[in-house]
């Protein structure tokens, strides 16, 4: 579902604020500094951050092309790692009986065992390929509005943090109340009769409709 | 401005009613429908309308699916108290047709597909490809925003409950009989 995909979905975004310049410099500084960290041959569990339109998988922003048009386009890259339940049981049996025969005792606390799940899921995680998402920011940076290429709420939980912390702008995402608040050219008259706006009820009582 | 998280939810119906207003609109005054410039565009239900009743705090949804999303079992859920809380909806110009889905909720954009591409642009460069792409979700951005620029000026004028709510009421009971 990404932007060369014959099928889209999006969510939109308005962006306020801007970047000093040397604006392109700043801006590929910033997108260096919040890139995507391989996490292979690792134990973390997740790693997120900003790669390349074109080269999602070997990002390079000194060499990318950003501009397109009028229009920067860059990717946001999640790289989760799962370790499959019946998996993660099996290591974990082992590394319990292990510790039982070190240690002389009939059981584990539950303190014990959760911290010897942690410890398991670690080694696991270091022997488990990440699974990459990628997912397409279109943002239009005179106009003030972004498209963010994914309507899944995770991801769009993380694109509005990471880009909150890589370029320092606000970011607000579009909908009912922020459309018409922030891009309806409403008068201060219409904002305060859109605050106190109550449900419409179109089905009367006792009646069909 | 209000705390976007609490506005979220707190406005939901405003996007039920929007897509409810704008099935009312294609059906019964199409011409009353702003578009941006001069664009000459046929709006027209897809096929698949879903429609909620959380009155009462009881939940129902009603999905329509198939060409021609009914009227009349979406009509029937309207006079029980539901809403529109997703619509797929077709654009049409004498050039090209745009397809997409709309959630009431979110105003999110998603299943869209452009106008078939043909074999030449498919093999484009990419950077050509990427803008006719940006093009294309541009325009279909622009035609919603319009609409909803349209929608919420009427909603929270006097007209909405003098005027459009008592022909919406009237719309629901003549097309279900």
């Amino acid at each position: 579902m990404g932007l060369l995909s014959a099928t889209l979905s999006l969510a939109r975004y308005r962006v306020d604020g801007r970047i000093p310049d040397p604006f392109m410099d700043n801006v590929r500084e910033r997108l260096k500094n919040f890139m995507i960290r391989e996490i292979d041959n690792d134990p973390a569990e997740k790693s997120s951050g900003w790669t390349c339109f074109e080269s999602p998988y070997e990002p390079d922003f000194d060499k990318a092309n950003l501009v397109f048009g009028t229009h920067l386009v860059f990717s946001l890259r999640i790289d989760k790692k799962q370790i499959p339940a019946k998996v993660l049981n099996k290591h974990l049996h082992a590394a319990v009986a292990k510790r039982l025969t070190q240690t002389g005792r009939n059981s584990l606390t539950r303190n014990e065992k959760q911290e010897l799940r942690d410890e398991v899921a670690r080694r696991l995680y270091v022997r488990i390929p990440a699974t990459p998402n990628t997912y397409e920011v279109v943002w239009n940076y005179e106009g003030g509005s972004l498209w963010f290429f994914s309507t899944q709420k995770a991801a769009n939980e993380e694109l509005e943090s990471l880009f909150s912390k890589t370029f320092r702008l606000s970011i607000i995402r579009l909908f009912p109340y922020t459309e018409a608040d922030l891009t309806c050219g409403l008068t201060d008259d219409q904002k305060d009769l859109l605050q106190q706006l109550q449900p419409t009820v179109f089905k009367k009582e006792g009646t069909h409709a | 401005m209000l705390d976007v998280a609490v506005a979220y939810n707190r406005y939901k119906y405003l996007g039920h009613e929007f897509l409810t207003w704008l099935w009312f609109m294609m059906e019964t005054d199409k011409a009353g429908l702003k578009f941006p410039d001069s664009d000459s565009i046929d709006l027209t239900v897809g096929n698949r309308i879903v429609l909620e009743n959380s009155r009462h705090n009881r939940d129902e949804t009603v999905t329509i699916k198939g060409d021609g999303a009914g009227l009349e079992e979406g009509v029937v859920a309207l006079q029980k108290g539901a809403l529109v809380t997703e619509i797929s909806l077709a654009a049409k110009t004498p050039e090209a047709e745009w397809r997409f889905n709309l959630r009431g909720e979110s105003l999110n954009i998603t299943s869209f597909k452009p106008p078939e591409k043909s074999s030449e642009s498919e093999e484009g460069d990419t950077e050509q490809r990427v803008l006719g792409q940006i093009s294309q979700v541009e325009r279909i951005e622009n035609i919603l925003h319009h609409l909803y620029r349209q929608f919420i000026r009427i909603r929270l004028s006097g007209d909405w409950s003098k005027t459009v709510v008592p022909a919406m009421r009237r719309w629901m009971i003549q097309s279900a009989s």
